[in-house]
């Protein structure tokens, strides 16, 4: 691959929502791309998710558009498992040094799953946050892109490893695949980076470390799923009960001066939607409280605020919790005070959901040379203004700042069409 | 200006930034309830931080500074840790007990208020704390028979002082306290001067 590169080529790091987007726009104006996925699958945390808002529905369709898109374009290609470990040069001139990590698995595979019947080691589910164990011979999940199995690194060398090498019958398990490292030029790099969930055991008061009832926003989208790890049934953790009444906790580590100083934008949205998939597993039997500092749906999402607060089966509290407690039987009890006439409460209730705020996935000045871009006080990367207007370095979706998916993708055509005039200019040189 | 007009005209934000301690703080506050909700004592409080601080921004003066409100604070600082805008609540709530004081408008039999008096004076005068005079004071501040009830209550642990050398007996009639005493005298009575003419207070009492 690193022949066919070219100053012409834009490369994207990271497969989720905002990178497909960016590296589809971008190839279907006939753009060479490269599209590098850290991950075995593309779909990020997009495919982590149960449902979108404001519409409430399933996030599939759009991953099966794009991955349509992918395999009708031939000036796309794909590296899964890669990670870019540096970037230098300039602008129409960038030499990226990528990483490769061993799948184990060549392209042969048809996913028919008899690896993962010939193995019984077992590994924390990446897609599920470890929330359960799967095979170390998997699928990364049901719609994953590639379609292609992976036997982890940690049964490769052993017989367990063999052991999917002969269950075989595709001759598609290759267990001596290495790590690789490969150079690749390119004119224009988009960092769709992402995001990585706040990690809560540090907000010490609400007790996430301490308490199984105590899970995060994320956590709870996976128990959603069908194929998750509780089969879309909402149970409680610690003893497997049904959790009819729900707390949810705002701000979680957002605006928060000991955490994350920004607002995570998308966590008040995403407790309003969850807040109504308690309504959809316990009908009228379900309670849904949720805590906040103020509820930020702006534009049409204030329609959808609206629809919920009238829901009478759920119930808004303005106060920030400060910390939360677990009772005799294992359930969350909140204390706090009501801000809306200063009364302290302490709530019980089945499970409590904390809206953990959004990251960086990934330390921007690791990756690039010293001074070749900027990043905020929350590490997310700025737009800069170079000598021709912009520098050949740009950032898409929340990689860029804390988005939504509608507005992620917005921000990644937009990084595309940037792009773009970043080669069209090499090309002209 | 008529009074009605001068009932809603809010300086009081503005005399608090000026005149109490971190008081320009008072303006970041979000109406989180995070440092409510953490203080320990919170029930006991009549008007905890968060809603002082909405009251400061109301202009609710008289109801704030003859609260006894801020003199509940303990200074355990769970409140300053939890704050996510990092206010130093606990500091404002001394400082507006400190402010409520010096203007006279602090309710007078607040126990805390009382006690602070008490130990100012007592450390003021010798520039070391007389731990004698001081528990005799709290003691017999509500008259002779209260005292002696209340000596008596503690009678355990002022023997135990006394065995093990906490509590000096002659300090009832030695002065003690540190070598300079008259430096320290003047040291305070200038600081005091800088202090009024900057906030433009009346005479000391």
């Amino acid at each position: 691959m690193s022949e066919v590169a070219t100053n012409q080529t834009i490369l994207v790091a990271g497969g989720g929502i905002s990178g497909m987007t960016a590296a589809l726009e971008a190839a279907e104006c006939g753009k060479e791309v490269v599209l590098v996925e850290k991950r075995a699958a593309l779909g990020g945390r997009v495919s982590q998710l149960y449902k979108y808002f404001p519409k409430m529905c399933r996030p599939h369709c759009g991953q099966e558009i794009n991955q349509r898109r992918i395999r009708a374009n031939r000036r796309l290609r794909v590296l899964t498992l890669a990670e870019i470990t540096k970037l230098r040069g300039a602008p129409g001139d960038y030499t990226a040094t990528i990483k490769i990590a061993p799948r184990h698995v060549n392209s042969n595979c048809t996913a028919c799953g008899d690896c993962a019947s010939a193995v019984s080691a077992e590994i924390d589910s990446p897609h599920d946050y470890g929330m359960r164990k799967v095979k170390a011979a998997y699928l990364p999940h049901n719609l994953a892109w590639p379609q292609r199995y992976v036997i982890d690194a940690s049964i490769a060398g052993g017989e367990q490893g063999a052991a999917a090498r002969d269950a075989c019958r595709y001759g598609a398990v290759d267990l001596d695949m290495r790590e690789e490292t490969i150079e690749l030029k390119c004119g224009a790099v988009i960092f769709a980076t992402g995001w990585r969930p706040y990690d809560a055991a540090k907000i010490q008061p609400y007790g996430y470390a301490r308490y199984d009832n105590v899970v995060t926003s994320v956590e709870f989208e996976r128990m959603l799923d069908p194929y998750g790890p509780t089969g879309g049934k909402l149970l409680r953790p610690s003893d497997g009960a049904e959790a009819k009444d729900v707390a949810f906790v705002q701000c979680a580590g957002s605006r928060d001066r000991n955490h994350l100083a920004h607002c995570s934008r998308v966590c008040c949205m995403a407790s309003l939607k969850q807040s109504m998939y308690v309504g959809e597993c316990y009908g009228e039997d379900a309670r849904a409280t949720i805590y906040y500092i103020d509820i930020r749906g702006i534009d049409r999402f204030e329609d959808f605020e609206r629809q919920v607060r009238a829901d009478e089966r759920v119930r808004f509290v303005k106060s920030k919790v400060a910390r939360i407690e677990q009772n005799a039987d294992g359930s969350p009890v909140l204390h706090g005070v009501d801000t809306h006439g200063a009364r302290r409460y302490a709530n019980t209730h089945d499970l409590a959901v904390l809206a953990v705020g959004m990251q960086p996935s990934v330390d921007a000045n690791e990756v690039f040379e010293e001074g070749a871009t900027s990043v905020d006080a929350s590490g997310f990367i700025q737009a800069r203004d170079g000598e021709n207007g912009n520098d050949g370095v740009f950032a898409a979706g929340c990689a860029a700042d804390a988005l939504d998916v509608n507005r992620s993708v917005q921000s990644a055509t937009a990084a595309a069409l940037r792009a773009i005039q970043v080669v069209n200019r090499a090309a002209r040189a | 200006m008529t009074s009605a007009v001068e009932k809603y005209r809010n300086n009081f934000l503005r005399e608090v930034e000026a005149n109490v301690e971190e008081g320009e703080w008072v303006k970041m506050c979000m109406q989180c309830g995070v440092c409510s909700g953490s203080c320990p004592l919170g029930d006991a409080w009549e008007h905890p931080p968060q809603e002082l601080f909405m009251m400061i921004r109301a202009g609710k003066r008289d109801q704030v500074l003859a609260s006894e409100s801020m003199w509940m604070c303990t200074s355990c600082y769970s409140c300053i840790t939890r704050c996510p805008r990092g206010l130093p609540i606990t500091h404002i709530m001394h400082g507006l007990a400190n402010y409520a004081n010096r203007l006279g408008i602090a309710p007078k039999m607040n126990p805390t208020r009382r006690f602070a008096k008490i130990f100012w004076d007592n450390i003021a005068h010798t520039g070391r704390v007389n731990e004698t005079k001081l528990s005799l004071r709290l003691y017999f501040m509500d008259g002779f028979f209260t005292g002696l009830r209340r000596a008596f209550a503690m009678r355990k642990v002022g023997l135990g002082m006394l065995r093990t050398g906490r509590l000096n007996p002659l300090g009832l009639f030695r002065a003690g306290g540190i070598a300079r005493k008259g430096e320290l005298r003047k040291l305070l009575a200038r600081a005091y001067e800088i202090e009024d003419a900057r906030k433009n207070f009346g005479k000391r009492n």
